[in-house]
């Protein structure tokens, strides 16, 4: 029984007709997620470059507002005011189009993200599969962004975002799939609720796969090759200006944000947590892993593209393998009340395969005869 | 790869994040590998080889600050000790050591500009290129105190310097020196041993040795490709001779090797600046008495000397009027950029960028 | 290509990057603190002593701009009168020649370096805005009689507790904004 069934029965009581029940409770509530989703985009991008500042011992952006709060609207601001400008070349529907289907797909996903066990859009019965399904879509949003502006630079990045969404795809859905067994259900507040243990000491090597491979799909650093901006400018934005440019800016920390949140639920436990109200353990727990996806970004230089798609498919995808066999069995084997076990043999699996990938292991190639 | 592709034309630059400046390369793409590389330079050309044939011989030398900015005391010692083997004219002994220390010290902070920079081509956002700036902004402090201003020095004159050293720059020196080391290792611990900063850098854009000398190269460049040359070793200009110090080389010539050899350089030019600040002669004239408009005898002289980023050569020849007949820069970039093709085709659009940070360039001395 | 240390030098470069975050930044927050500069410092303008300059012309002739325009008359025999000396500081490059050439210690570099403006014709100083007053200080270069009444630079190479960086603070609301600030 969510909040928006509670309020759904609530109008029904007091007599509203059928439409009206059911679309009433229904906009509210992307209003509202829509609007936090917002504001949360907001604080990250303060946090973000507040943060990296003090990683590169400079202070970040402090004026606007106390600690600088303000700045990321000051920003939104001057990028509004700016004038927008379309190639001549460019295919301009697609152009036009672009960076809302970068937008629209990073809202739909929090339909299914359960804030609190009952602060949820709807609970789909297959809400895993759900985000799988529309968080790749804004990869085909940036191909179209890339393909229309008309521009060498973005159609590289464009050409890439591909090959990326293609790897990085499989060993991410394969840690998935290893959750919604332990859970025996692809409804995220049935996830949620499954983990009386977090799964991240459950599934050490599938949370560290899923997080590897959702930081290659939101385009964070190490594998921020679609806006590598020392190589190919700015990528797949670079004949963006204006409000588009404003669109890609908040769509890039909204799929932070729903990449961070879907972690939260899949492997931290989601809203639980003692003491505090589940909203704020929900929002902790984001911050933490996006903070933990800052600080990567504050040291690691990026791989190379063929160095990206190796890591997928010779270091990732086996890894994923052979951990949803184990845990496969595990679940068969293993009974509820001797979890310890389980978590003493899949860290000491993680660790063993890492190590064991890690010698075997090469980048290979590189050079290319011409 | 059998599979028949179209050539796909790229211009890098001259307006591009990570061209250092103004270069375009022009670039022909199969997918993102490179089939060839043709740097298009001549967008910062100031002429100022001409502009130094109408001006006094002093005159030119804060036109040689202009040349390689991020290193400019150097290019103010080469040019001065050209004029002076012209005019034959012995600089005093303080002013000898103070200009070794004062080029080490641009070594140090010109590397770490080049190592800063080529790790932010990685990919590294900004964070190893503001903990080197923090070290250079220190080096640019102190040659303000020296001389006045942070980037334009126009300090060396010719027969020595423009001026004495404040009391208060030695002291700042030591400690500056005492300190680096520790910085240094920060740097190595930093990214050195990163696995993405290996797989990135280990193997990609190789100079092999023989290309590298038959082409010229010189600096860190031709090092990193294991020639053991550095003039302040083989030829011992100023008062090189009397220091203690390594000429690092690295094996392959990767690009690795080449930032290794900065780093092992800046090591080994702190060790120089102590021992120059060791034996530094106490008070005494820095600069040997010459006019200001003063008169060249006719005859042509060539110093070349061991710039941060090579060999950096003025010619100089006189007709015997207070201004140079002809100046001509021997720039080290120049020459390194040429080996471009030679380190990039075959690679992807992305290690064409860390090559070419790695060269460490600087577009105001290759366009002069 | 291999993960040779499995890891491990990420994890390295990580802590170092994590250690950062609990140092002083270094940041100077600058319309509000100021470093003080070099006593030597080349700042942009040039400050000139009507009452020493004889008129010689040698820093006209030192200058590698041809950037000091200057006009004299002859009074008595052995006597010149100044009467333009002009200096376009949009062209100069500050190199300090003309300082150093002048025989009677009567030009110094200035110590502003703030001094944007909105037309390129106040980029030309005259004998009044050339001569030394209140703001417009002579610095040290060359210059040693003014050494000692300028603050001590503040060197970056120590932290601001060891009485390296002494900043001038000003409150933000005394903050001047806008054209003319
Ligand atoms: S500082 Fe240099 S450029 Fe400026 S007026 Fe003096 S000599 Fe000319
Ligand atoms: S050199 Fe000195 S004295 Fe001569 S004109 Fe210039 S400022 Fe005056």
């Amino acid at each position: 029984m969510t909040l928006l069934d509670e309020f759904q029965l609530f109008l029904k009581t007091l007599g509203w007709p059928d439409w009206a029940y059911y679309s009433v409770p229904a906009l509210t509530g992307i209003v509202i997620i829509v609007a936090a989703v917002l504001t949360i985009v907001i604080v990250f991008i303060w946090w973000e470059r507040r943060l990296l500042g003090r990683f590169q011992i400079r202070l970040g952006p402090n004026r606007c507002g106390p600690e600088g709060i303000f700045q990321p609207i000051a920003t939104a601001v001057k990028i509004l005011l700016k004038e927008d400008i379309v190639p001549a070349k460019a295919d301009k529907v697609v152009h036009f189009i672009a960076p809302i289907a970068v937008f629209v797909p990073v809202l739909m996903v929090f339909a299914v993200i359960p804030f609190d066990k009952a602060a949820i859009l709807v609970d789909l019965n297959v809400g895993a599969i759900y985000i799988i399904a529309i968080s790749s879509l804004s990869m085909l949003a940036i191909f179209m962004a890339a393909w229309a502006s008309c521009n060498k630079y973005s159609l590289i990045a464009g050409l890439r975002a591909i090959a990326q969404m293609v790897s990085y795809e499989l060993p991410v859905v394969m840690s998935l799939v290893g959750v919604a067994m332990m859970a025996s259900s692809l409804s995220m507040v049935k996830i949620v609720e499954a983990q009386t243990l977090p799964f991240i000491l459950l599934q050490p090597l599938g949370c560290l796969i899923f997080f590897l491979g959702s930081l290659a799909e939101m385009n964070r650093c190490p594998f921020d090759l679609l806006e590598a901006d020392s190589e190919i400018v700015a990528g797949y934005h670079t004949e963006y200006s204006g409000m588009k440019f404003a669109l890609f800016y908040l769509g890039e920390y909204g799929v932070a944000f729903v990449y961070a949140a879907v972690i939260t639920t899949l492997f931290l436990s989601g809203w639980q947590g003692p003491f505090l109200p589940p909203v704020l353990w929900f929002l902790i727990k984001v911050f933490l892993v996006f903070t933990l996806i800052l600080w990567m970004r504050a040291t690691l230089p990026r791989l190379r593209v063929d160095q990206l798609m190796t890591f997928a498919w010779k270091f990732m995808l086996p890894m994923s393998l052979i951990n949803l066999i184990v845990v496969a069995i595990e679940i068969l084997l293993v009974p509820a009340s001797l979890q310890w076990v389980m978590i003493v043999i899949n860290f000491g699996l993680a660790a063993v395969l890492i190590l064991l990938f890690s010698r075997m292991f090469t980048f290979g190639g590189g050079r290319v005869e011409v | 790869m059998s599979v028949k592709t179209e050539p796909f034309y790229l211009n890098i630059g001259p307006q591009h994040p990570s061209t250092h400046g103004v270069l375009r390369l022009r670039v022909t793409l199969d997918g993102e590998v490179i089939v060839d590389v043709e740097p298009v330079i001549g967008y910062l050309h100031r002429g100022i080889e001409k502009l130094a044939e109408g001006r006094t011989y002093a005159q030119n030398i804060p036109f040689t600050d202009r040349l390689d900015y991020l290193a400019a005391m150097t290019n103010n010692v080469a040019y001065c000790m050209a004029v002076e083997k012209l005019a034959g004219i012995k600089v005093p002994e303080r002013g000898e050591y103070l200009r070794v220390i004062f080029s080490e010290l641009m070594r140090i902070a010109s590397h770490l500009m080049a190592v800063g920079f080529f790790l932010n081509d990685i990919g590294a956002m900004m964070t190893p290129v503001l903990y080197m700036w923090r070290e250079r902004e220190k080096i640019l402090d102190m040659f303000e105190m020296a001389c006045g201003q942070r980037m334009m020095y126009n300090y060396m004159r010719i027969g020595g310097m423009s001026q004495d050293v404040p009391e208060e720059f030695l002291p700042a020196v030591k400690k500056f020196i005492a300190e680096m080391p520790r910085y240094i290792d920060e740097y190595d611990q930093l990214l050195a041993q990163n696995e993405i900063l290996l797989a990135r850098s280990k193997g990609v854009g190789i100079l092999p040795r023989e290309t590298a000398v038959s082409i010229g190269a010189s600096g860190p460049v031709l090092r990193a490709s294991g020639v053991k040359w550095d003039l302040r070793k083989m030829d011992p200009y100023s008062i090189y001779d009397r220091f203690d110090f390594e000429v690092p080389t690295g094996q392959t010539g990767d690009c690795y090797d080449r930032y290794w050899v900065r780093m092992q350089e800046m090591r080994q030019s702190v060790r120089i600046v102590e021992q120059a600040l060791k034996q530094l002669p106490g008070k005494g004239s820095v600069c040997a008495d010459v006019p200001q408009f003063f008169r060249a005898p006719k005859g042509e002289a060539y110093v070349c000397i061991e710039a941060p980023k090579g060999n950096l050569g003025f010619y100089v020849v006189s007709d015997g009027s207070i201004a140079p007949y002809r100046l001509h820069i021997y720039p080290p970039t120049l020459i390194n950029i040429t080996a471009m093709k030679d380190m990039a085709v075959g690679w992807k659009i992305a290690d064409l960028i860390i090559i070419f940070g790695s060269i460490d360039v600087v577009l105001g001395e290759i366009d002069r | 290509m291999k993960f040779e240390h499995y890891g491990l030098g990420i994890a390295k470069g990580m802590a170092l990057t994590f250690e950062h975050l609990f140092r002083k930044p270094i940041t100077v927050q600058y319309p509000e603190e100021k470093l003080h500069t070099s006593k030597r410092i080349r700042g942009n303008e040039l400050v000139w002593f009507p009452d020493k300059c004889t008129g010689c012309g040698t820093c006209t002739k030192a200058c590698p701009q041809g950037n000091i325009l200057l006009v004299t008359h002859r009074s008595e025999p052995n006597r010149f009168i100044v009467d333009k000396f002009e200096c376009d500081t949009g062209r100069c490059i500050f190199c300090g020649l003309c300082v150093e050439s002048c025989p009677y210690n009567a030009l110094a570099m200035g110590l502003k370096y703030e001094c944007a403006k909105y037309r390129r014709g106040d980029f030309i100083l005259n004998k009044e805005k050339l001569t030394a007053s209140e703001n417009h200080r002579p610095s040290a270069y060359f210059r040693p009689q003014f050494d000692a009444d300028l603050p001590a630079q503040s060197l970056l190479l120590y932290d601001r507790e060891e009485g390296g960086q002494k900043l001038k603070f000003l409150p933000l609301s005394t903050r001047k904004r806008g054209p003319g600030a």
